[in-house]
């Protein structure tokens, strides 16, 4: 494929971006203009969520004191406007429910989550488009039924339970690898070694509970195109097995993959989520449970939003790569 | 289940023998080297007392005016006796300590206190603890090494109040408290000062070297967060921790592992059943009477909790110098005299079964919160109990919000408790001026006895008038029955068979950083 026909279908990119972002200002609006009502109409008292065990011990009108000086008694449309005002100030506001700003919970712990998230997606990528393809040039043969046998295993089993699974042998039983932990318990710093050690298990045990969707999708997909006339032709033609297999039939196969890991995003998310409770991981996960079950506004908005914006991004990337790789498809 | 050594083991213990021996040829073998590694499940929302972080002392970082010994007996810390009380009972005046030192090299004085206290007042800062000190007036430092506290009214045990950790002055004046960085990274004047503080993962504090007490045992704690039990169980056999806190039927499969012990700390935090006046059948005191009688208490310690706890009859623990020997009954059920009691009442067996009384089915609901297993079990054993003597219970597991509104007339699994003084918790859970006011008194339970005795026992000075008054305090609960209590639960802990200095107290419902079994965690030391 030359220079110039990959130019010209990816001209019409930039009139995309900016009307996807043009869609994107009140699709967040409207994320957070949900978030603030959901917040609102909730029945949980943020200063008693804020108080723990104390609720017992303090007076009703210590309680009211607290939510006042944090204003959640206010309006909605009152605090909505004082929200998205700081917001457009740059200030995220304060977490009640983590007794610190919102971008310090965010710099402190995005980054983990995303490191997470995204060394088990590419691990996902690579093994289930290797083993996929394998399985479906020798579709019906042993490899085939034995990773398909074990796909369906992993997917029925809770990430929770892989995860305890993996300590109690990789960590207990043969010793290989620490059973949890950023760092090692007694570390004074984060050295990237100890973090690397530390995160094969946890980026395993998510990159695992996510690959069989991707494995079964990749094979049948392949299979399917070993079909399609142009393999076909290609064989016919006398190209060398490999050529065909990761050069026709795996390419075609590629496109509605791009897809489905955009809609996939979010469910690594939510693994990841469970992973780090396993893995006592300093991520996001614990933390947005954390807040919603305090009411916790501001941190609940700034993930939420987050949380949009990755996926709006994601939607986006998604588009342009099947512009890229596929002829058919035209940005206008 | 017995390895053999393996060889990278041995290794690095040989190199770390060799480390250690050309880096401290002289070191106190029992002192060992690296840090004390504790795990427990719950993480502090901030390290500063005024916010409430270990105020009822323990809290390793800071100091109280006083402080608690192994029995719980108060001792003085940065005070240099127990404070005095003047004979009204309405001002207590405190000489400190000289030459204490804050973490960062700065001499505590009276302002500070001062300071403490007046912050914890202060209606902007988010402090819960004001509802602890509402008797309090006014804080005034006449000089340097004073501190008078005014109080509104008598309150006998104000100096139980006084372990609260005094925070520097100067570190927080003229911020924001509730968003001040001090939060996170505190000062304080305790045997231990904070390294470095990962929320969501540990917290690591290095040995204060000026503490006024002596220097730690040990050159630093770590404090592991691991939420989860299982988790923590799984890296305790892993050997990340010299001391971890478990739940009973977790801590026992540590009971056979060579190399660890298994500690039980008594505890005077209870678990009962608040029964509502405004419900027609928990409202009846036959009833009432009927499932204290019935529940089976014997069986719930061993089966719910494992063998970890002991059967409770009133909310003053058996620790405890207040508590009556009186009403304590027997730890099994007694259907006959639960069952006679019903009969003589007119509760009559229905065609099902179940009690009647005047056209009113003796049923009734009883929550829990869902996501408590213990809480569950409880309810469940409770609800069985009360089957065999025809009382037909619906336990209904709720998130708190739903239970909150409904408590005024439907049975709750509730649990709370300290160690320390029976008026801190007691008095807002049964004085009928708190009857219906949040978790305070939810059921509305009101009796002139009890009103009297829990105010008599704030109010007098002599110990033997208090104890009297407490005494007549649980003898009307026992006959009134506003909860059935059930059990008092142990906090379990495994500890490394190495680590010297352990002594269990008794501790309060909450526990985490502060307050656990590594309470005097400065005196231990782990042999190499």
């Amino acid at each position: 494929m030359t220079e110039r026909i990959r130019r010209r279908r990816l001209a019409g990119a930039g009139g995309v971006v900016r009307r996807r972002l043009l869609v994107a200002v009140p699709v967040l609006v409207a994320t957070s203009a949900g978030m603030f009502a959901l917040g609102a109409a909730s029945p949980i008292d943020p200063a008693q969520q804020y108080a723990g065990a104390a609720a017992f011990t303090t007076s009703e009108e210590n309680l009211a004191q607290i939510r006042a000086n944090w204003g959640v008694d206010d309006p909605l449309p009152v605090q909505y406007a004082r929200w998205v005002g700081n917001l457009l100030r740059g200030d995220l506001g304060w977490s009640t429910s983590r007794h610190e700003p919102v971008v310090d919970v965010l710099a402190a712990r995005a980054g983990w989550t995303l490191l997470l998230v995204g060394a088990a997606l590419a691990v996902v990528l690579v093994a289930s488009l290797l083993l996929g393809t394998l399985a479906a040039y020798r579709r019906g043969g042993w490899f085939d039924r034995g990773l398909r046998a074990s796909a369906y295993a992993v997917q029925s089993v809770p990430v929770f339970w892989l995860g305890l699974a993996a300590i109690a042998v990789f960590a207990l039983s043969l010793g290989w690898l620490p059973a949890g932990g950023l760092t090692d318990i007694t570390a004074t710093g984060t050295d990237p070694a100890d973090v690397a050690r530390h995160l094969i298990l946890p980026v395993g045990v998510l990159a695992l509970s996510q690959v069989p969707w991707f494995v079964l999708f990749i094979r049948d997909s392949v299979a399917d195109s070993l079909r399609d006339d142009h393999v076909l032709a290609a064989r016919a033609r006398g190209l060398p097995g490999r050529t065909v297999l990761f050069g026709h039939a795996l390419r075609t196969g590629l496109l509605p993959f791009i897809t489905l890991i955009g809609t996939h995003l979010p469910e690594i998310v939510g693994g990841a989520v469970l992973v780090e409770t396993v893995f006592s991981l300093p991520g996001l996960g614990a933390v947005t449970v954390q807040a919603a079950l305090g009411s916790d506004f501001p941190l609940l908005a700034a993930t939420t939003l987050a949380t949009t914006v990755v996926v709006l991004t994601a939607n986006l990337a998604t588009d342009l790569a099947y512009a890229a790789a596929d002829p058919r498809v035209r940005l206008e | 289940m017995p390895r053999p050594p393996r060889l990278g083991l041995a290794v690095s213990a040989a190199v770390l023998l060799a480390l250690t021996a050309c880096s401290a040829p002289t070191a106190n073998p029992g002192t060992g080297n690296g840090p004390l590694v504790v795990a427990t499940a719950g993480e502090p929302d901030t390290l500063n007392p005024v916010l409430n972080y270990g105020v009822d002392g323990g809290s390793l970082i800071f100091d109280g005016l006083v402080a608690r010994d192994e029995r719980n007996q108060l001792v003085p810390a940065l005070a240099e006796e127990l404070p005095s009380v003047s004979p009204d009972g309405q001002t207590v005046t405190a000489r400190l300590r000289p030459d204490v030192l804050f973490h960062d090299g700065t001499p505590l004085t009276a302002q500070d206190v001062v300071f403490t206290y007046r912050a914890v007042l202060d209606e902007k800062v988010d402090s819960t603890l004001r509802s602890d000190l509402d008797m309090l007036a006014s804080v005034d430092a006449p000089d340097e090494a004073t501190v008078v506290f005014t109080l509104r009214y008598a309150y006998a045990p104000f100096l139980q109040r006084l372990t609260l950790g005094i925070v520097p002055a100067g570190a927080l004046a003229g911020q924001d408290i509730n968003k001040a960085p001090f939060n996170r990274q505190p000062i304080g004047t305790g045997p231990y000062r904070v390294a470095s503080w990962t929320p969501g993962d540990r917290l690591v504090l290095a040995a204060n070297d000026r503490y006024w007490a002596g220097r730690p045992a040990n050159n630093g704690v770590v404090v592991a967060f691991v939420p989860d039990d299982n988790v923590r169980a799984q890296r305790t056999r892993a050997g990340e921790f010299d001391a971890a806190e478990l739940p009973p039927k977790l801590a026992t499969g540590f009971d056979a592992q060579p190399g660890y012990r298994v500690h039980r700390a008594p505890t005077a935090d209870y678990r009962g059943v608040m029964l509502p006046m405004g419900n027609p059948v928990t409202g009846d005191v036959a009833v009432r009477r009927a499932l204290h009688a019935a529940v089976d208490r014997a069986a719930m310690v061993d089966g719910v909790l494992g063998g970890a706890g002991e059967p409770a009859y009133g909310p003053v623990p058996p620790s405890s110098e207040f508590a009556d020997p009186a009403v304590a009954g027997t730890p099994t059920a007694d259907p006959a005299t639960a069952t006679a009691t019903l009969d003589a009442a007119g509760w009559r067996p229905g065609p099902d079964g179940i009690r009647v009384k005047d056209g009113t089915r003796a049923a009734f609901s009883l929550m829990y919160p869902a996501a408590d297993s213990l809480r569950k079990e409880l309810a469940l054993a409770v609800t069985a109990d009360a089957k065999k003597i025809g009382i037909a219970i619906t336990p209904e597991g709720l998130t708190w919000d739903a239970i909150t509104p409904r408590m005024k007339s439907d049975a709750l699994i509730m649990g709370y408790g300290t160690p320390y003084d029976p008026d801190f918790v007691s008095y807002k859970l049964f004085h009928s001026d708190f009857a219906g006011q949040g978790f305070f008194n939810p059921g509305s339970y009101a009796s002139q006895v009890t009103d009297r005795a829990l105010r008599d026992g704030r109010a007098e000075a002599d110990p033997a008038r208090r104890r009297a008054a407490y005494a007549t305090f649980q003898q009307q609960l026992a006959t009134d029955v506003p909860w059935v209590f059930l059990t008092y639960l142990e906090h379990t802990y495994v500890l490394r068979d190495s680590v010297d200095g352990v002594v269990a107290r008794v501790e309060p419902h909450e526990h985490d950083v502060a307050n656990s079994i590594w309470w005097n965690i400065h005196t231990w030391t782990r042999r190499s």
